[in-house]
C-alpha cells in the first residue's frame, strides 16, 4: 500500500514534467522503469495527488509505531576497518530483515561506508523533497584532534549512522524509497551508484524543481510558525551544546585535581601507624570516585553531545525544507497572478499552474505529516536522553556514595590497644 | 611534676577541659587532675583523679567577634578584630551554669600566651593557633582577615585553642593561662614581667641551625623526621584539596546555565514544556547546592590544618632536645679539655695546645707559683663543670621522660582526632552525594 502511494506521488510528478520519460534507459534500474506508467497518462481512478498520499501517509502514522505492523527491521553494527593503497576507511554491516514484497530476499547483509550514507542521504534529498530527510553524523570531524578510527568515535558514529536508516526505516514514505532499497540490498552499490547518477539528475533535476527568483509574499501562519520554531529550538540546543561541552571541560579538569589529591592520602598513610589503614582507605576511596567520574564524562560525551549536535543539523535540514516549499508556494502564486492579470485568457486555470497548486498542497501535506512525526520523535529522544543522563550522573553518585560508606567501618575500626 | 625549665608561679586550678574534634559538640567534660601523660578521650567520662581537686564543671567559649578599631603602639590607626571569652561554671548538680568571667581579648594576645607557654613548657607539645593569615584559599574565599568567614573560623579556632590548653593536664594548671581567661587589664603586662623573652632560647626560633649532636636520642630523630613529613604532606593535601574544591565549584555552578536556558526552551514546547520547566528549576537548585557543600568541606580543612600547626609544635619540642643535647655535650667536651689542660700543668706534658703554653713558649717559662694558681683555677672551674654537667645530665634525662611521656600523650589525640576527622568528612560526602542523587531522581521523574 505504501508503496503505490510513493509511486503515485512520484509518477505524477514525472508526468508533469517529463512527458517523454519512459524514452529513459532502462539498464538494470527496474526501480526507475516501475516509476513510468507505459501509457504515459496518469492513472485512473486517482484522485488528487496531494490528498492520496498525504491520507496514506496520516494512515501510516497511527500503525507505523505499533510493533506488530512493523515488516522492515534494519541494523547496523560491526565497524571494521579497511587499509588500502590509497586511504583507510571503516565499513559498517547494515542487516536487514523485512518481508516487504519490495524485497526479493527475507534478509541481507551488506557492508558500507559513511560515503555510501552520504550518498543515500542526498539522493533521499532529491528524490523526497518534500519530506524531512533525517541528518547524518558530521562527515569532517570539526576539532580535528579525534581520532577518527577511535573506538569511541566509531561507535558514536555507529550509533547515529543506525539512528539514521532506523528513522528511514520509520517512515511510511521514506522506507519505500527506490535508492534506500538499493542501499540495503545491492552488492556493489558502486555500480549502481555510477548507473543511477545519469538517470536521476534528470529526474531529481524535474523534481528539485527549486525555480529561483520567485518571491514569497506571505508564509502561511503554520509553516510560519514552524519555522520560527525551528529558529528558537536550534538555538537553544546550540546554547545547551555549548553548556554541555563547558561542563565536561571543568569536569575534567576537576578529575585531573582529584587525581592527585587521592594519592596524597597514601603518601600520608605511609608515614603513620594507627592511620595507616584509614588513611590508605581514603584513598582509594578517592580513586574510585575519580573513575566513576570518568566514566560518566565519557558518557555525556558519548551519548549526550551527539544528540544535540544531530537534532541542530535535523532543525538546519528541515528550514532548507520549509524554504523549498515556500518556493514551489512562491512559483505558484506567481503564475496565478500572471495569469489574473491576463484578462484575455480563459477564466479556466491554466493547466500549468494546476500543477503548481497540486505541487504546492502536496508539499505541505506532506510536510505537516512530516512535522507531527518530527515532533513525536523529538519527544521522545528528548525525553530518553534527558532521562538517560540522569540516569547515568545517579549512577555516578551511587558508586561514589558505595565507595565512601564502605569505608565508614573501616575508619571506625578500633585498633588493638598496642 | 618535674619540668626541666623554670617552674611558673602555679595556682589551683579547676576544670581541664577535653578539646572536642568538633567545635560544634557540647563544650562540658568532667573535671580533674591528671598526672603523667594520660588524658580521658571525650566528653562525660569520668576522669581518674590523684589529687584533691573538686569535680568542676567548666566551660570556655569564644562567643562572638567584633570589629574594633584604634590606635597601635606607632600612634596610627588600626582595624582589628576583639574576640570575646566567656567562662562559665557548671554545677554538677543541677547542671546550670554561671558566667564568671568575660573578657576581650585580639589575636596578638594570643599569640603572646602560646609564646609564653612555649618558653615555659618546652617538653610540651603546645597546641597550635589558627593561622594568623588565611592561606591554602580556593578563589571563592577570600584572603582578607576582615572577611566574616575567615573571621568567624578563626573564632572557632581560638576558641578550640582554648579548650586544647585547658584540657592539658599540665598546661590547664598554668597561672598566666588563668589570668588569660579572667584578668582583662595589664595581663600582658603580668606576663612580660615573667621575663620569658629572655629566657627564650633564641636558637630555637632558628629552624635551619643544624647542631652536630653526637648522641641524641633516636627517638627524637625519627619523630623530628616525621613531624617534618606530616608538615609536608599535610600542606600537599590542603593546596590540593583546595584546587579540587576551586573545580568542583567551577562544575556546579556551570550548570546553573542550564535553567535559563531550559526555561527559554520550555516556553516553544507543548508537552515538553513542563518537564523542561523542571529540568530548568532542578538544574539551578544543584548548582546552589555548592555553596553549603565547600563550607562544610573548610571544617575538614581546618581540622588537618590544626595538625599542621601542630607538626610545628611537635618539631619545636625535638629541637629542644637536639639544643640540650647538644649543650650536654659541649659542657662534656669543656670539661674534658679542662681536665686535661690541669693534668699537663701538673705533668709537666703538653699534648694540648693552649693559648697560655703558646705564650709561655713565646715570652718564657711561667713561675711555679702561676703554675700552681693556674692549676688552682682550673680545678675549681673543673669541680664546677662536673656539678653542672651532672644537673645538665638529670635536666636532660628529666626532659626526655616528660618530653615523650606528653608526645605519647599527643599521639593518641592526634590519632583520635584525625580518624573522627576523616569519618565526619566521609560522613560529609556521603550525604552530599545522597542529596545530589535525591536531586537528580527528582529532575528524572518530571520528564
Amino acid at each position: 500500500m505504501g508503496l503505490s502511494c510513493a509511486m503515485l506521488g512520484e509518477c505524477i510528478d514525472d508526468q508533469m514534467t517529463l512527458p517523454s520519460s519512459h524514452s529513459r534507459s532502462r539498464k538494470g534500474d527496474r526501480e526507475v522503469q516501475d516509476l513510468i506508467l507505459p501509457n504515459g497518462g496518469t492513472p485512473a481512478g486517482t484522485a488528487s495527488p496531494a490528498s492520496s498520499s498525504s491520507l496514506l501517509n496520516r494512515l501510516q502514522l497511527d500503525d507505523d509505531m505499533d510493533g506488530e505492523t512493523r515488516d522492515l527491521f534494519v541494523t547496523v553494527d560491526d565497524p571494521k576497518k579497511h587499509v588500502c593503497t590509497m586511504e583507510t576507511y571503516i565499513t559498517y554491516r547494515i542487516t536487514t530483515k523485512s518481508t516487504r514484497v519490495e524485497f526479493d530476499l527475507p534478509e541481507y547483509s551488506v557492508r558500507r561506508r559513511y560515503q555510501d550514507f552520504d550518498w543515500l542521504r542526498n539522493k533521499l534529498e532529491e528524490s523526497q523533497p518534500t519530506h524531512l530527510i533525517p541528518p547524518l553524523p558530521e562527515k569532517f570531524v570539526v576539532k580535528g584532534v579525534v581520532d577518527r578510527f577511535s573506538e569511541e568515535f566509531v561507535e558514536t558514529r555507529r550509533k547515529a549512522l543506525d539512528k539514521f536508516l532506523k528513522r528511514i526505516t520509520d517512515h511510511p514514505v521514506l522506507s519505500f524509497n527506490e535508492h534506500f532499497n538499493v542501499f540495503l540490498t545491492a552488492k556493489d552499490l558502486n555500480a549502481h551508484k555510477k548507473q543511477g547518477m545519469a538517470l536521476l539528475t534528470r529526474v531529481g533535476e524535474s523534481v528539485k524543481h527549486v525555480a529561483g527568483g520567485y518571491k514569497l509574499r506571505n508564509r502561511p501562519l503554520e509553516f510560519a510558525a514552524i519555522g520560527e520554531y525551528l529558529d528558537t529550538f536550534a538555538l537553544k540546543l546550540g546554547t545547551i551544546d555549548r553548556i554541555a561541552q563547558r561542563i565536561i571541560k571543568e569536569e575534567i579538569e576537576y578529575l585531573v585535581e582529584l587525581r592527585e589529591y587521592g594519592p596524597v592520602y597514601s603518601t600520608w598513610s605511609a608515614l603513620e601507624g594507627e592511620l595507616a589503614e584509614p588513611l590508605e582507605g581514603v584513598s582509594a576511596c578517592i580513586g574510585n570516585c575519580s573513575t566513576a567520574l570518568e566514566e560518566l564524562t565519557d558518557d555525556m560525551t558519548e551519548d549526550f553531545l551527539p544528540v544535540l549536535r544531530e537534532y541542530i543539523l535535523y532543525s538546519d535540514s528541515m528550514k532548507s525544507v520549509l524554504k523549498k516549499r515556500d518556493q514551489v508556494q512562491a512559483e505558484y502564486e506567481t503564475k496565478l497572478e500572471a495569469v489574473a492579470l491576463k484578462k484575455e485568457e480563459r477564466p479556466k486555470v491554466p493547466a500549468d499552474v494546476e500543477k503548481c497548486q497540486d505541487r504546492m498542497e502536496c508539499f505541505n501535506a506532506d510536510l505537516k505529516a512530516d512535522m507531527e512525526r518530527w515532533q513525536n520523535n523529538k519527544r521522545q529522544d528528548f525525553r530518553q536522553l534527558l532521562m538517560g543522563m540522569a540516569d547515568k550522573n545517579i549512577q555516578y553518585y551511587e558508586k561514589c556514595l558505595m565507595a565512601w560508606e564502605s569505608i565508614i567501618p573501616l575508619l571506625q575500626e578500633k585498633q588493638e590497644a598496642k | 611534676m618535674e619540668q626541666a625549665a623554670p617552674d611558673p608561679e602555679r595556682l589551683w586550678q579547676p576544670a581541664p577541659l577535653e578539646p572536642l574534634s568538633h567545635p560544634d559538640a557540647g563544650l562540658e567534660s568532667m573535671v580533674g587532675e591528671e598526672t603523667k601523660g594520660a588524658r580521658d578521650e571525650g566528653p562525660g567520662d569520668g576522669t581518674m583523679t590523684e589529687n584533691n581537686f573538686s569535680l568542676k564543671k567548666i566551660e570556655i567559649s569564644v562567643s562572638e567577634a567584633e570589629k574594633r578599631t584604634g590606635r597601635n603602639a606607632m600612634n596610627m590607626q588600626e582595624t582589628y578584630t576583639a574576640y570575646l571569652i566567656e567562662t562559665r561554671s557548671v554545677e554538677h548538680n543541677d547542671g546550670q551554669s554561671v558566667l564568671t568571667d568575660s573578657l576581650w581579648r585580639r589575636y596578638s594576645e594570643f599569640e603572646l600566651l602560646r609564646n609564653y607557654l612555649l618558653v615555659y613548657y618546652p617538653h610540651i607539645v603546645v597546641p597550635p593557633l589558627p593561622e594568623k593569615r588565611a592561606e591554602f584559599v580556593w578563589h571563592k574565599l577570600s584572603a582578607d582577615n576582615m572577611d566574616p568567614d575567615f573571621v568567624e573560623r578563626r573564632r572557632i579556632g581560638l576558641e578550640n585553642f582554648l579548650l586544647r590548653v585547658a584540657s592539658h593536664p599540665i598546661l590547664c594548671r598554668d597561672k598566666i593561662f588563668y589570668l588569660f581567661l579572667t584578668q582583662e587589664g595589664n595581663w600582658k603586662e603580668t606576663v612580660n614581667e615573667t621575663g620569658f623573652q629572655l629566657k627564650a632560647d633564641s636558637r630555637l626560633k632558628a629552624l635551619n641551625a643544624t647542631f652536630r649532636v653526637k648522641n641524641p636520642d633516636k627517638r627524637f630523630i625519627e619523630l623530628k623526621h616525621y613531624s617534618d613529613e606530616l608538615q609536608s604532606v599535610i600542606s600537599h593535601l590542603l593546596r590540593v584539596r583546595a584546587r579540587v574544591a576551586d573545580r568542583l565549584y567551577g562544575v556546579y555552578k556551570v550548570h546553573g546555565n542550564y535553567g535559563r536556558v531550559f526555561s527559554e526552551w520550555s516556553a516553544i514546547e507543548k508537552e515538553m514544556g513542563d518537564g523542561l520547566q523542571s529540568a530548568g528549576h532542578h538544574m539551578d537548585v544543584y548548582a546552589s547546592s555548592i555553596d553549603d557543600i565547600l563550607e562544610d568541606e573548610e571544617h575538614y580543612a581546618d581540622q588537618l590544618k590544626e595538625y599542621l600547626f601542630y607538626a610545628e609544635a611537635l618539631r619545636a619540642v625535638c629541637r629542644k632536645h637536639e639544643l640540650m643535647q647538644y649543650d650536654l655535650e659541649m659542657a662534656a667536651q669543656d670539661l674534658a679539655s679542662k681536665k686535661q689542660q690541669c693534668e699537663e700543668l701538673a705533668t709537666g706534658t703538653v699534648r694540648t695546645f693552649s693559648l697560655k703554653g703558646m705564650t709561655t713558649k713565646l715570652f718564657g717559662q711561667e713561675t711555679p707559683e702561676q703554675r700552681e694558681a693556674r692549676i688552682k683555677m682550673l680545678e675549681e672551674q673543673i669541680k664546677e663543670g662536673e656539678q653542672q654537667l651532672k644537673s645538665k645530665n638529670l635536666e636532660g634525662r628529666e626532659f626526655v621522660r616528660n618530653a615523650w611521656a606528653d608526645i605519647e600523650r599527643f599521639k593518641e589525640q592526634k590519632n583520635h582526632d584525625l580518624k573522627e576527622a576523616l569519618i565526619s568528612y566521609a560522613v560529609m560526602q556521603i550525604s552530599m552525594c545522597k542529596k545530589t542523587r535525591l536531586g537528580v531522581q527528582m529532575l528524572s521523574s518530571c520528564m
